[in-house]
């Protein structure tokens, strides 16, 4: 028993070192990708980036909706129902906005860097790459690490100014509340240093679901099996990973 | 002048173990300049896992590559794609990059190492697609392509930076008469027209028989046989007669290692 849990704890501290050293080589790649290969990157940020926009348009305003509609329940019992706009923004820009994108991020676009990868290595072109002498960390890997840091922030963004179009759609129109007092009251409790926390987070986020997502791809077992494996570790990985991020940068913050 | 060998690569007792399987054991082998060279031998030999070694796409657990006299486990990562430069490898699935086109996959080397205009590349790469047969096929996609039609174009993609060394892992597989023809005259004329070296794994020993100059025979780790094809066909020694021959009786077994067969099935293997 001490031996397999020494084994585990070996294995864990391993990878985890293995993971440190693959996101500083990405690290020392990103200068040269950023100069030579910058079309590469855009591809990139448009893959991860605007095909992810369906699903975090509409999960943005259906959130969005239901915090207008919970906020306006809850508020309404201290009679505070005009501070449902301050309540839905603080939610949305500080938590809700970053996390549940970098969810939706890892399912939708983390998923397919995984199998994307995994797949051009089972079928060997990540080696047909070595044996043409091109650098399939720097061709591959770099522009999509690079192209997921870049359109996370951005999702996030998106997803906030959804969900407060959602929020304002219930609250205002359906249930009443002054459209004065929605915007107004939202403008006075958000100060610059929630809207940094939601970017801090967003970045941070970013960086660990498409370090994650490339990471297990470009490890993943080359078979059909190991592929999935890797794709299903990814969106596992990510979950934890950003949950424990959320929190600590929310500690800090506070 | 300086007197250069006639030995492109040099193998010498070379090991190399998958797991606790041991694929060579003590190998040595000599691939010359100019000429093309088969490597045979049984399924699951290594034949495929040679290759990777000779491009240190893996390393030995033991033993010395040298590719022109240079050790290449002494190479470092510029060194080393500088050598890869000097390759062409064709892939026994044909590797080709699913997101570019068949005219995209074989530009793909020359817009990665050279800067060539726009309006030279499409030549070089139509002449090379040309010469595989599918100069018509630029614009299609590679799942769109047949197995011996992705090969094809991945044999284009090999040779179109003009290497000195081109390596084959299974070229003739899933090919039909006619394609086959034309590719072993190819292989053939390739080498010859373009003074290149050639190296060649594969099972199909009449094909072979044709094009090649030199042929290996591995099994059990280490060099059976060698020769040209005509010495092989008419060699003695029992494990070459099976393999150039095809028969089912010899010194390799066409069981892989298992229990005994009446015993298994009765179950009592596992008591």
């Amino acid at each position: 028993m001490f031996r397999d849990l020494y084994y585990t704890v070996f294995e864990f501290v391993r990878t985890f070192g293995a993971l440190q050293l693959f996101f500083l080589r990405l690290l020392m790649h990103t200068p040269t990708v950023l100069s030579r290969r910058f079309g590469l990157v855009i591809g990139q940020v448009y893959n991860a980036g605007a095909l992810s926009l369906v699903i975090i348009v509409i999960c943005g305003f259906f959130v969005g909706a239901v915090l207008g509609l919970q906020g306006f329940s809850n508020l309404s019992r201290f009679n505070a129902e005009d501070s449902v706009g301050a309540v839905a923004a603080l939610a949305l820009v500080k938590e809700l906005g970053p996390v549940i994108t970098a969810l939706l991020f890892a399912g939708r676009a983390g998923t397919a860097l995984s199998s994307e990868i995994g797949l051009m290595k089972a079928t060997d072109q990540l080696s047909a790459m070595e044996m043409m002498a091109v650098n399939p960390i720097r061709r591959v890997v770099v522009p999509r690490f690079l192209g997921g840091v870049v359109a996370m922030p951005l999702l996030a963004a998106v997803f906030s100014m959804v969900g407060l179009l959602g929020a304002h759609l219930v609250c205002v129109p359906l249930l009443g509340v002054d459209v004065g007092s929605f915007w107004q009251q939202m403008q006075q409790s958000v100060e610059v240093a929630d809207i940094n926390e939601g970017i801090i987070k967003s970045i941070a986020f970013g960086i660990a679901a498409s370090l994650l997502a490339v990471w297990e791809g470009y490890n993943a077992i080359p078979t059909a099996e190991g592929v999935g494996r890797a794709t299903t570790r990814t969106v596992v990985l990510t979950a934890i990973v950003v949950l424990i991020f959320d929190f600590m940068i929310t500690a800090v913050a506070i | 002048m300086n007197a250069v060998s006639d030995n492109l690569i040099e193998i010498h007792d070379l090991d190399y173990s998958f797991g606790p399987r041991k694929i060579f054991n003590g190998l040595n082998l000599t691939i010359e300049q100019g000429q093309v060279t088969a490597i045979m031998g049984p399924s699951g030999t290594g034949k495929t896992t040679l290759l990777r070694l000779i491009t240190r796409q893996i390393v030995p657990d033991h033993g010395v590559i040298l590719v022109d006299g240079v050790d290449i486990a002494t190479l470092n990562q510029t060194q080393l794609y500088d050598l890869r430069k000097r390759f062409g490898m064709l892939f026994q699935n044909g590797a080709l990059l699913t997101d570019l086109s068949v005219f995209e996959n074989v530009a793909f080397p020359l817009r990665e190492h050279t800067r060539l205009t726009n309006r030279l590349i499409r030549h070089v790469v139509l002449t090379k697609l040309h010469a595989v047969g599918l100069r018509g096929a630029a614009d299609m996609m590679p799942q769109q392509l047949s197995g011996g039609m992705a090969r094809r174009v991945a044999l284009a993609r090999a040779m179109v930076m003009d290497p000195d060394i081109l390596i084959y892992d299974e070229p003739f597989v899933g090919l039909d008469p006619i394609s086959m023809g034309v590719i072993v005259r190819l292989v053939r004329k390739m080498n010859d027209a373009l003074g290149i070296s050639s190296i060649i794994v594969s099972h199909d020993v009449q094909e072979i028989s044709t094009v090649a100059d030199c042929s290996y025979l591995i099994s059990k780790g280490k060099v059976a046989a060698s020769g040209s094809p005509d010495e092989l066909n008419n060699a003695s020694s029992e494990l070459v007669r099976q393999f150039m021959h095809g028969m089912a009786d010899g010194p390799v077994a066409f069981h892989y290692d298992a229990p005994d067969y009446a015993e298994q099935l009765l179950g009592r293997d596992t008591e």
